[in-house]
C-alpha cells in the first residue's frame, strides 16, 4: 500500500514473470514476453519484499523508485536520447535460490542492470547469476565483503562493506575518545552469530588496538535471542568503558532496553552497523536512544540535497533510513554509468561503472573510485542520538554536533 | 498386463519429453523454474517415502539436506575433494544420520506427532551445532568457488543444472516405482495402515522404518550437494531451514501422499500458483495471502491431493494421469 | 551470575508457558498441531500494540480486551474454518493451519508493514533491586500474570461443567458424542481457549519484546518443546515445562555462550521424547 505512490511510475507488468512460465508451458504461447516500452533502460530491483526483511526491502524499493522518478523527470539518460529508466520489481523472499531465479527472470525481460539484495547470502547468489550474463549489478545494501571480492567484473558497491566500516568505526572512536581526553580504555563487543557480526567483530578487535582500546570480552549471541538479561549482567561485571553491539534490529533494541533495565553503566554504547539505530528508534524509545552512538551508512545532513531528500521521505510518511539513500545513490551510480556509456551494451556499461567518478553530495563521500567493484570514496560516520534527532559526531569534517562523550 | 505396458510407455514418453525439453525452451528463466520444481519434487519424494508410504510424518526433513550439503562442501573446501565424490559421501552421511535418528526414535516407539516433533528437534540441534563449531565455518558459513565442470557438479548454464535436477528426479521416481512394486514397499504401506497388524504378520516394522528413513536421508544428502554447488554458499539458517522441511511435506501432501507422482504434481502446481500470484500482485504480502487461500482450497476440496483429481477424472492410474499432465506442458514448450 | 540466570529463566519461562498453554490444550483435546500458533501470537501482539498506540490502553489492561477477542477469533476460525475445511483428516488440519499462518503473516505484512514496533511505558525501566540484578516491573508483572492465568485455566478445566465436557471429549470422543455432548462445539471452545491464552501472552510480551509480522515464530519451537516436556495436554506440565526450559536456556547461555547455549532446548526436546515421550505430566487434560 505504501508503494502504491510509485506504481504509476513503474511498469509492473511490462515483463511477464512466472505467470508467463505457466501460461507458456501449458497453452503453447510462442513468445513469452509481451511488448515492452521500447528504448527504456530497465533496472531490476531484487529485494526481500516478503519475509523477515520486508521492512528494509520496502525502504530500498522506495529509495530506488524515488531516484528513478527524479532522473526521468530530469530528462532521463541524455546520451541515449533521453531514454527513461524503468524499474522491474523482484522479490527474493529472503532465499538465495529465489534471488538467483529472479535474475534469470529479469534477464529474460531484457534487464540492463540489477540492484539488490540487502541480505548478503542472497546478493552472493544473485550477483553470481548475473555474472553469467555480464549484467551490471549494483549492491545497494549488503555488507559482506565477499560480494566484491570474487573477481566478478559486473558487481559494484557504492556503500561500504563491513571491512571499511570497521576501519572507519575504529578511527572515529579513536577520534572521539582523544577529543575527550582518552577516558575510555576497554570495550565489550556483543555480536550476532552470522558472517556480518562475526566478521565485523574480528576486524574491530584488531582495529581498536591501534587506538589503544582493548577488547576485554566478546559475546556472541544467537539469532533470534529472546532474552538479553544474562548478557547485560555479563557486561556489567566486565565493567567496560564502551559497549559495542553488532547485530540486527530486533536484538539491537532488546539489548539496549535490557542494558538500561539492568542499570549497566558505561561511557558509550558504540555500535557498528547497529541494525536498530535509526530515526524510528529515536522516536519510539527516546529515553534509551539518547546519546547512543552508531557507525553506519548515513546521509550528509550538511548538504541541501540530503536535507531535501529527508524532507520528501518524511512527507511520504516514511522514516529516512539508510536504505532509502543507499538505494537512491545506487540508482544514480547506474544511471551515470549508462549516461557515460551512451549505450546499454553490457561491457561498455560495466567499463563505465568501473571508471565512475560520480560525486554524490547527499552522502559524506569523496569522489567515487572503484577498486575491484568497491567504492573507495565511501565513508561511514559516527552518529549519535541527541535530543530526539541524530547528529554526525565524527569525523569532524562532517560533524553536525559535538559528541556527548562520555555520556552523563 | 497391457495396461502396465501402456503406462510404462507413457512414462518413458514423459521422461523423453523432459529430457529434450531444454532444446525447445529458449527462456533460461523457465529452465531455472523447472529446475527448482524438480529439486522440490525430489525432496518431496524423499519425504514421501517415509511420510507417504510408511506413514511416518517428519517436520525436520531438512536435516538430511543440510548435512549432505555440509558434508560435500566441507570435503571440498577443507580437503579439496571434488563434489562428484563428495556427493557420494553426502549420500552416506544422509543415510547415516537417517539411521541414527531412526534408530533412536523408532526404537523408542515414537510415532505420529511425537516422531514428527523429534525430527524437528534434531534439525534444530544440528542448526545450533553448525552455528557453533569451527569446521562448518560457524555462522560465517562456507563460500564455494565458482568452477564449472562435471567433477565439481557445477555448470555454466542453467541447462546443466536442469539435467542434474532431472536426473535426481528420475532417480526419486524410480525409487517410488520400485516401492510400489516391491515387497519392501508393501511392508511400508502395511505399517502405515496398521502397524500392530503389520507386526503380527511378521514384518520387522522397526527395521523397515529405519530403512525408509535411511533412503530419505540418502536422497536428502544428494540434494544438499546439488544446492551447495548451484548457489555456492551455505550457512546454518540455509542448511537447516524449517521452511524447506515444510515445503517437502507441503508439495507431497498437496500432490498426493504415498503416490509416485504426487510430489512432482504438488511441486509443479504450488510453484506455478506462487509465480502467478506474484506476477499479478507485487504489493508485498498480498500475493502470499492469495497463495495461502489457494492452498487451503486445494486441501479442503481434494483431501487426497491433486492426484486424486486426476484419478477420478481420467479413471486412469497415477502414471498415466501424470503423463497426461506432462504432455500438456510439453506441447506448450514446443 | 548463576542466581541471576535462574531468576531470568523463571521470568521468561512463565511467558513461554503461556504460549505453550494454548498449544498443549489444543493438542490435548483436538490432537492437532497448530502450525498457525506463532502467527496468532503475533496477531495478539499487534492487537495490544494498536490498543496502546491508538487508544493509549496499557498493554496489561488490554488483556481484558484482547483475551476475549482472541477467544472469539479462535472459536470462529475453528468452527467455521479449520473444522469444516479439514473434514477430520489430520494431515489436512496440519496444512490448513499452515495455510492459515501464511495468510495471517502476510496480511500483517500487508496491513501493518514489516516495520518492527516496540512500546515504551512510563514504568518500563522501573525495577526491583535484588542486589545482584534488577527485575524490571514489566517482567515481574508478566510473571505474576502468567501464574494467575495458569491458575484460572486450571480452575476452568477442573471445576466447571465446560471443563468437564472438554476433558470428556479429550478422553473419549465417541463416548462424549453418545452422551449428548456437542463435540464440534467443544472443539471450537477448546481452540478458542487456546487462542485466548495467546491473546493474554501477547499483551504480556509486548512491553518486554517487539512485534513484526514474523515475531511469533521466534517462540514456536520453544513452545513445542515445553508442550512435549510437560506432557501434551497438561496445564501444570506446561507451566513447569516453561520454567525448566526458561532456566535451561538461561543457564545454558551462561555456561556455553549465548549461541551454543540454545542447544539445551533441542537436547531436552530429544531426550524427553526418547526416554519419556508422555512428558513429565503425561496425564491428559
Amino acid at each position: 500500500m505504501k508503494n502504491s505512490k510509485f506504481i504509476n511510475n513503474t511498469s509492473r507488468r511490462t515483463f511477464l514473470g512466472g505467470a508467463a512460465a505457466s501460461v507458456a508451458l501449458t497453452s503453447g504461447l510462442a513468445t513469452p514476453w509481451i511488448a515492452q516500452a521500447a528504448g527504456n533502460v530497465k533496472i531490476g530491483l531484487i529485494h526481500p519484499a516478503t519475509g523477515w526483511a520486508a521492512y528494509p526491502a520496502a525502504q530500498l524499493r522506495y529509495g530506488a523508485q524515488m531516484a528513478i522518478a527524479d532522473i526521468n523527470a530530469a530528462g532521463g539518460i541524455k546520451s541515449m536520447g533521453g531514454a527513461k529508466l524503468e524499474a522491474l520489481l523482484g522479490d527474493s523472499q529472503t532465499k538465495p535460490e529465489i534471488g538467483a531465479a529472479e535474475v534469470e527472470k529479469m534477464n529474460e525481460a531484457g534487464v540492463h542492470a540489477l540492484q539488490g539484495c540487502y541480505q548478503s547470502a542472497v546478493g552472493l547468489a544473485a550477483s553470481a547469476a548475473a555474472a553469467k550474463y555480464n549484467i551490471p549489478f549494483s549492491v545497494d545494501v549488503g555488507v559482506s565483503d565477499k560480494l566484491v571480492q570474487r573477481g566478478l567484473g559486473n558487481v559494484f558497491r557504492m556503500a561500504d562493506g563491513y571491512g571499511r566500516i570497521a576501519r572507519d568505526a575504529a578511527t572515529n572512536l579513536g577520534e572521539i575518545n582523544a577529543r575527550a581526553g582518552s577516558p575510555a580504555k576497554s570495550v565489550v563487543i556483543v555480536h550476532e552469530e552470522s558472517e556480518f557480526g562475526t566478521g565485523t567483530a574480528k576486524l574491530m578487535t584488531n582495529a581498536l588496538k591501534e587506538h589503544n582500546l582493548e577488547v576485554i570480552d566478546t559475546i556472541k549471541h544467537a539469532n533470534p535471542t529472546r532474552n538479553f538479561d544474562n548478557i547485560a549482567l555479563r557486561i556489567k561485571s566486565a565493567k567496560p568503558d564502551i559497549v559495542m553491539p553488532i547485530n540486527y534490529p530486533g536484538e539491537y533494541v532488546l539489548l539496549a532496553k535490557t542494558l538500561r533495565q539492568q542499570r549497566v553503566d558505561f561511557m558509550a554504547s558504540y555500535s557498528v552497523l547497529g541494525g536498530g539505530f535509526n530515526f524510528k528508534f529515536v522516536d519510539d524509545l527516546p529515553q534509551i536512544a539518547e546519546n547512543m552512538i552508531d557507525v553506519n551508512h548515513w546521509y550528509n545532513p550538511n548538504s541541501a540535497s540530503g536535507q531535501a531528500m529527508r524532507k520528501r521521505t518524511e512527507a511520504d510518511g516514511k522514516y529516512f533510513t539508510f536504505e532509502v539513500y543507499c538505494a537512491y545513490m545506487s540508482i544514480l551510480f547506474l544511471a551515470d554509468g549508462f549516461e557515460r556509456a551512451g549505450t546499454t551494451d553490457k561491457d561498455a556499461v560495466n567499463a563505465a561503472l568501473a571508471a565512475s567518478t560520480l560525486e554524490v553530495d547527499f552522502m559524506p563521500y569523496d569522489k567515487t573510485k572503484m577498486v575491484d567493484g568497491q567504492n573507495m570514496g565511501s565513508r561511514a560516520v559516527a552518529i549519535q542520538a541527541q535530543k530526539g534527532d541524530v547528529q554526525i559526531i565524527a569525523p569532524s569534517a562532517y560533524a553536525s554536533a559535538d559528541a556527548v562523550f562520555p555520556r552523563s | 498386463m497391457s495396461a502396465l505396458g501402456k503406462n510404462m510407455m507413457l512414462l518413458l514418453a514423459g521422461a523423453v519429453l523432459l529430457m529434450v525439453a531444454p532444446a525447445f525452451i529458449v527462456s533460461k528463466f523457465y529452465i531455472d523454474v523447472l529446475t527448482l520444481i524438480f529439486f522440490t519434487a525430489y525432496l518431496g519424494q524423499s519425504w514421501n517415502i517415509l511420510g507417504g508410504y510408511a506413514g511416518q510424518f517428519s517436520f525436520g526433513g531438512v536435516m538430511f539436506f543440510g548435512t549432505g550439503a555440509y558434508a560435500s562442501s566441507i570435503l571440498l573446501t577443507t580437503f579439496g575433494v571434488p563434489p562428484i565424490i563428495g556427493i557420494v559421501v553426502a549420500i552416506f552421511a544422509g543415510a547415516l544420520l537417517g539411521f541414527i535418528v531412526g534408530f533412536m526414535s523408532f526404537r523408542s516407539g515414537l510415532k505420529g506427532s511425537y516422531f514428527a516433533l523429534i525430527t524437528l528437534a534434531f534439525a534444530e540441534l544440528l542448526r545450533v551445532l553448525a552455528n557453533s563449531v569451527e569446521f562448518t565455518g560457524g555462522g560465517v558459513g562456507l563460500f564455494l568457488k565458482y568452477a564449472p565442470g562435471l567433477s565439481n557438479l557445477q555448470f555454466e548454464t542453467p541447462t546443466g543444472f536442469y539435467y542434474f535436477a532431472l536426473l535426481l528426479l528420475f532417480i526419486s521416481i524410480a525409487i517410488a516405482l520400485w516401492l510400489e512394486r516391491s515387497r519392501f514397499g508393501a511392508q511400508l504401506v502395511a505399517i502405515r495402515e496398521n502397524e500392530d497388524a503389520a507386526e503380527a504378520l511378521g514384518i520387522n516394522t522397526l527395521r523397515c522404518k529405519i530403512y525408509a528413513i535411511m533412503i530419505m536421508g540418502a536422497m536428502g544428502g544428494a540434494a544438499g550437494t546439488f544446492y551447495a554447488q548451484k548457489y555456492l554458499y551455505l550457512d546454518p539458517p540455509i542448511a537447516y531451514s524449517i521452511h524447506l522441511s515444510v515445503e517437502m511435506l507441503l508439495v507431497t501432501i498437496v500432490g498426493g501422499m504415498g503416490t509416485v507422482f504426487g510430489p512432482l504434481i504438488g511441486a509443479f502446481v504450488l510453484h506455478v500458483v506462487n509465480e502467478i500470484a506474484r506476477h499479478f500482485i507485487d504489493t508485498p504480502g498480498l500475493s502470499l495471502i492469495v497463495y495461502g487461500f489457494i492452498l487451503i482450497i486445494i486441501i479442503s476440496y481434494l483431501p487426497n491431493g491433486l492426484i486424486g483429481m486426476f484419478k477420478k477424472k481420467l479413471k486412469q492410474t497415477d502414471a498415466s494421469a501424470l503423463d497426461k499432465l506432462k504432455s500438456d506442458q510439453g506441447d506448450g514448450n514446443a | 551470575m548463576l542466581p541471576a540466570a535462574i531468576i531470568n529463566g523463571l521470568m521468561f519461562g512463565a511467558i513461554y508457558a503461556l504460549v505453550a498453554l494454548g498449544l498443549t490444550l489444543i493438542y490435548g483435546v483436538l490432537h492437532i498441531i497448530n502450525f498457525a500458533h506463532g502467527a496468532m501470537l503475533m496477531l495478539s501482539l499487534y492487537a495490544a500494540f494498536f490498543l496502546f498506540q491508538l487508544a493509549n490502553i496499557d498493554p496489561y489492561l488490554s488483556i481484558a480486551i484482547v483475551t476475549p477477542a482472541a477467544f472469539i477469533f479462535g472459536y470462529l476460525i475453528y468452527r467455521y474454518g479449520i473444522g469444516v475445511l479439514s473434514k477430520g483428516k489430520d494431515q489436512n488440519i496440519l496444512l490448513i493451519t499452515l495455510g492459515l499462518s501464511i495468510i495471517i503473516e502476510n496480511s500483517a505484512l500487508f496491513f501493518f508493514s514489516g516495520d518492527q514496533q516496540t512500546v515504551s511505558l512510563s514504568y518500563s525501566f522501573e525495577a526491583f533491586d535484588l542486589g545482584f540484578m534488577y527485575l524490571s516491573y514489566p517482567k515481574v508483572i508478566s510473571f505474576v500474570a502468567a501464574l494467575v492465568i495458569c491458575a484460572l485455566l486450571w480452575a476452568l478445566m477442573s471445576l466447571t461443567d465446560m471443563g468437564r465436557a472438554i476433558r470428556a471429549v479429550a478422553k473419549e470422543r465417541q463416548g462424549a458424542r453418545l452422551v449428548g455432548i456437542n463435540v464440534e462445539h467443544i472443539f471450537a471452545v477448546t481452540f478458542g481457549i487456546g487462542i485466548a491464552c495467546l491473546g493474554a501472552a501477547g499483551c504480556m510480551m509486548l512491553p518486554i519484546f517487539y512485534v513484526d509480522p514474523y515475531t511469533g515464530n521466534i517462540f514456536v519451537l520453544v513452545a513445542f518443546t515445553i508442550v512435549v516436556l510437560g506432557g501434551m495436554g497438561s496445564i501444570i506440565g506446561a507451566l513447569l515445562g516453561g520454567f525448566i526450559i526458561g532456566i535451561t536456556e538461561s543457564v545454558g547461555g551462561l555456561l556455553l555462550g549465548e549461541s551454543l547455549g540454545q542447544i539445551g532446548i533441542s537436547l531436552i526436546f530429544i531426550l524427553i521424547l526418547i526416554f519419556k515421550p508422555t512428558g513429565l505430566f503425561g496425564s491428559k487434560v
